[in-house]
């Protein structure tokens, strides 16, 4: 009996910082339409400033909470309100998306910047002390969060519901322009949000602290449990939310009391919030296709099918003779940045062309990894099969968010990742805990590629094939359907285009390349473990696509490379590593806008380049203006 | 029996009720006419008709089958076409893969073996703009886009066509041949439900006229009836200034 009132209170307790998170966040999604996946990051970094504050400086708790929470969240909440996100609401949802991430990704780095790695440690408010009920200790900390929870709840419920700015709170979430037909003023109502979402984040994280100990990542991914909380109510409801976060709290405390402790279920408590996050998608009705949404986004070129044939021999055959010339070390490089680069060209596919986000691309890599590890055949097949599965698990994971809108999607990715990272890849039938598994090298045709070089050969002519078959896919009918649908959805609705399977199959097409580049993956490293494919890691990959230019092979062969300089550049100099997700991070929220990145500045100095009289010319070049208007770069960019 | 048959239709956001218990009809092969102020609700109920929009209660029939909870492809499928008032051309196409898409679309699986290219000149003529085909479409001037969204619609051959302020951006001479456009289309059999600020468009093509405002149907009739209705001319009255000073959002 006291085991059950000990797990109670302790789920009570978790379910309570849930539900604070849960609010803000759902308050600043339904108010302004982001939906902030930097609110965990947001309450990570605000408990290390209650810890500078409170520990490091001695300020009194009550001080140093105060400041924290009326003052520099607050602010903190309306900084990123005016310079990152304002009219972010009404760009696709894969822009606002990236910002989002980027700002996560971003503030990890300015935690790792300011605060280095080591033990800290935040004290629970009245220490130790608590009632105690029967054998069961409840600790004030405990009472003092559910009670902290009532009041966060009940006092939204007063502000939505009482009073004026509220008021306009609830208007402004189906209807902004309307709101400012009728008097509203939607930049204040945004502003609003973002500060108390912002309060209530940092609120979140400092209570939680002293039982997660202060952690990058921990509080960080408390977005995933605010989400799925928020599920319960559609994002939009904060009395179901409330409930969602206690149910939440609960499962997971009386998963740790009461389910056996075998090996298996060892990561099952961790996976509890996205197995209810899916089980909750199951039942969310049909979204709505919203209606003008920022369309016309300047593509990167398209080249004609000649010119990327031609561009791909000159990759390979620049590749093959090069590649005797290079040290080994040089060999396994850019071999990683071409594999990289493929699965940066599986996100030129899903987001570039489609406008969707993966925010576990890492994950379907590790996918085709593993199954090829696990085939151990060096065949053609088994690259195929590797491809395969990664795919068939995408269009798994599309296919309970089928009915729902693009950010849905993105979000059940982030999910699945973290479920894939703690209970999957490291079970005894996939890597392995701390293990890894053997690959080998392709075998094709006779001929082996079982030397670096040769897999280095073999590696570049499977990104020029991917590059060729997928700008010709861009080409096409599909190609058209595509940027049409990320153009507006609702009117390739309104002209009978059902979106559902269409987007499960582009999903699985995006996964199954990813999950290819995988195999391949495996094939050069010849060891691969769980810990290669980690969630976190698909952000750093996702931004880099981005700010490269998530439009086009050019940008996709840059950020290959850069992801590939990624974990060097950290070994290399370890004081770094948090300046570069800073960078990579803020990179993206300046960038996230014009989807066309890096790569479209090079695209303009090529342009440039060609229009200098010094430029060698050929004779029979017909002159610019009667060369095909799909092929120019477009000058202006959105 | 009308083809499209929207009953005590009602959509709040929130505190603010858009249309309130709106009922409109739109007969075989005629042309309806949907007119009030700005912020009337005119294209919050085409959003309900078309599926985009929930609402709050009320009913939407086409062919006396009750649309409630169908995706806005199926009634696109079951024959319901419409244009955008903010337009939604796909900006990264030329005009003519705006159109081409469409077809593409309506022709499903089918599509994919069949050529669909000589049909989307001839509509992209019709409308007038074969011109611009080339052009990307975020890159041409507000008419011709309107009459693009115009060519998209008709390239999935939809019975009834749902039009919200096509002429808008059309000069005088363009917007007479869009009447005769529409007088055309009406004698092909179709059905076409218009929203329109400009009366002398309405006025003339339209065989019923329905008037929307605060969401609520004030009156419906022909032409004549609507223009000697005095309600309607109060309501006009007294909606310009406030139109003019409210602004478009």
């Amino acid at each position: 009996m006291s085991t059950l009132l000990s797990f109670t209170a302790l789920g009570l307790f978790t379910g309570a910082a849930y539900a604070i998170a849960a609010s803000g966040l759902v308050l600043t999604y339904t108010t302004t339409r982001v939906f902030n996946l930097a609110h965990g990051a947001i309450g990570m970094v605000m408990a290390f400033v209650y810890w500078q504050l409170s520990v490091a400086w001695g300020l009194p708790i009550w001080a140093a909470l105060g400041l924290v929470l009326l003052v520099i969240a607050p602010l903190f909440g309306i900084v990123i309100e005016r310079v990152m996100m304002r009219g972010l609401g009404d760009a696709p949802v894969s822009v606002g998306l990236v910002v989002t991430v980027g700002l996560f990704v971003g503030l990890i780095g300015v935690a790792q910047a300011f605060w280095p790695p080591r033990a800290r440690t935040v004290d629970q408010f009245f220490g130790r002390a608590g009632v105690t009920v029967g054998d069961a200790h409840i600790s004030y900390h405990s009472l003092l969060t559910i009670a902290l929870s009532m009041v966060v709840a009940g006092g939204l419920y007063v502000l939505l519901n009482r009073t004026r700015i509220g008021a306009a709170m609830r208007a402004s979430v189906d209807n902004p322009e309307l709101l400012g037909l009728f008097g509203g003023r939607p930049q204040r109502v945004s502003m609003a949000s973002w500060a108390i979402g912002a309060a209530s984040g940092a609120l979140a994280g400092i209570l939680l602290t002293p039982v997660l100990s202060l952690d990058y990542y921990e509080l960080t991914l408390l977005v995933i449990n605010a989400y799925a909380a928020a599920m319960l109510g559609r994002l939009r409801s904060l009395p179901l939310t409330f409930v969602g976060a206690m149910v939440l709290g609960l499962l997971q405390s009386y998963a740790v009391g009461y389910l056996p402790s075998s090996e298996l279920l060892q990561g099952f408590r961790a996976v509890i919030p996205t197995l209810m996050l899916f089980g909750v998608l199951l039942f969310v009705p049909q979204a709505r296709l919203r209606v003008g949404q920022v369309k016309g986004i300047v593509s990167a070129p398209v080249p004609s099918l000649r010119r990327s044939v031609t561009a791909g021999l000159v990759l390979v055959g620049v590749v093959a003779a090069a590649t005797p010339l290079l040290p080994a070390d040089l060999v396994m490089l850019a071999s990683i940045a071409l594999i990289y680069g493929m699965v940066m060209l599986s996100l030129v596919l899903l987001t570039g062309y489609g406008g969707h986000v993966s925010l576990a691309q890492l994950t379907f890599v590790g996918i085709g990894a593993m199954v090829l590890a696990k085939l151990d055949s060096p065949s053609v097949f088994a690259l195929v099969v590797a491809a395969l599965a990664a795919a068939a698990v995408g269009a798994l994971i599309a296919l309970p968010v089928l009915r729902l809108t693009g950010l849905y999607l993105a979000l059940a990715t982030l999910a699945f990742g973290q479920l894939m990272d703690k209970l999957v890849f490291q079970a005894p039938f996939a890597f392995g805990f701390n293990e890894s598994l053997t690959a080998q090298r392709l075998r094709l045709l006779g001929l082996e590629f079982g030397t670096e070089q040769a897999y280095l050969v073999l590696i570049a002519i499977c990104f020029a094939g991917m590059a060729v078959g997928l700008l010709a896919l861009r080409r096409g009918r599909i190609g058209r359907l595509l940027l049409a649908m990320r153009d507006s959805p609702a009117a390739c609705g309104t002209l009978g285009l059902s979106l559902r399977w269409f987007r499960v199959g582009l999903f699985a097409a995006s996964a199954g390349m990813a999950g290819f580049a995988g195999a391949l993956l495996a094939g050069l490293r010849q060891t691969v473990a769980a810990t290669d494919f980690q969630v976190f890691a698909s952000l750093p990959l996702l931004l880099l696509a981005v700010v490269c230019g998530v439009t086009s092979v050019t940008g996709a062969l840059t950020g290959g490379f850069l992801l590939m300089l990624l974990p060097l550049t950290q070994s290399e100099y370890p004081a770094l590593a948090g300046v570069v997700y800073l960078i990579i991070g803020f990179g993206a929220v300046g960038l996230g806008r014009d989807p066309n990145g890096l790569a479209n500045q090079l695209f303009r100095l090529g342009g440039w380049l060609r229009s200098q009289s010094w430029w060698p010319r050929r004779s029979y070049e017909p002159p610019l203006t009667a060369s095909a208007p799909a092929e120019e770069v477009p000058s202006g960019v959105a | 029996m009308a083809l499209l048959d929207v009953a005590d239709v009602t959509v709040r956001f929130g505190g603010v009720t858009a249309v309130d218990g709106a009922s409109i009809s739109a007969e075989q092969s005629r042309i309806t006419g949907l007119i009030g102020p700005n912020g009337a609700g005119k294209t919050t109920l085409f959003n309900v008709i078309t599926g985009l929009q929930p609402p709050t209660a009320g009913t939407v029939r086409l062919g006396g089958r009750n649309l409630a909870r169908w995706p806005p492809s199926r009634r696109a499928r079951a024959g319901m076409g419409r244009t955008f008032q903010r337009l939604e051309a796909f900006g990264s196409l030329t005009v003519r893969e705006n159109v081409l898409v469409a077809r593409e679309i309506h022709q499903g699986v089918k599509g994919l073996l069949r050529g669909s290219g000589s049909r989307v000149d001839e509509l992209l003529e019709r409308v007038g703009i074969s011109g611009y085909a080339a052009h990307r479409a975020d890159a041409v001037p507000t008419g011709v886009a309107r009459l693009l969204e115009m060519a998209r619609v008709l390239a999935i051959d939809p019975r009834l066509l749902l039009l919200d302020e096509p002429s808008s951006g059309l000069d005088e001479s363009e917007t007479a041949a869009f009447g005769a456009l529409l007088r055309e289309l009406a004698a092909e059999d179709r059905t076409i439900l218009l929203v329109e600020h400009d009366m002398d468009l309405v006025m003339s093509v339209c065989d019923v006229i329905h008037v929307l405002e605060f969401g609520r149907i004030i009156a419906s009739g022909t032409p004549e009836e609507i223009r000697a209705d005095t309600r309607v001319q109060e309501a006009y009255l007294g909606a310009e200034p406030a139109s003019a000073t409210g602004g478009q959002p």
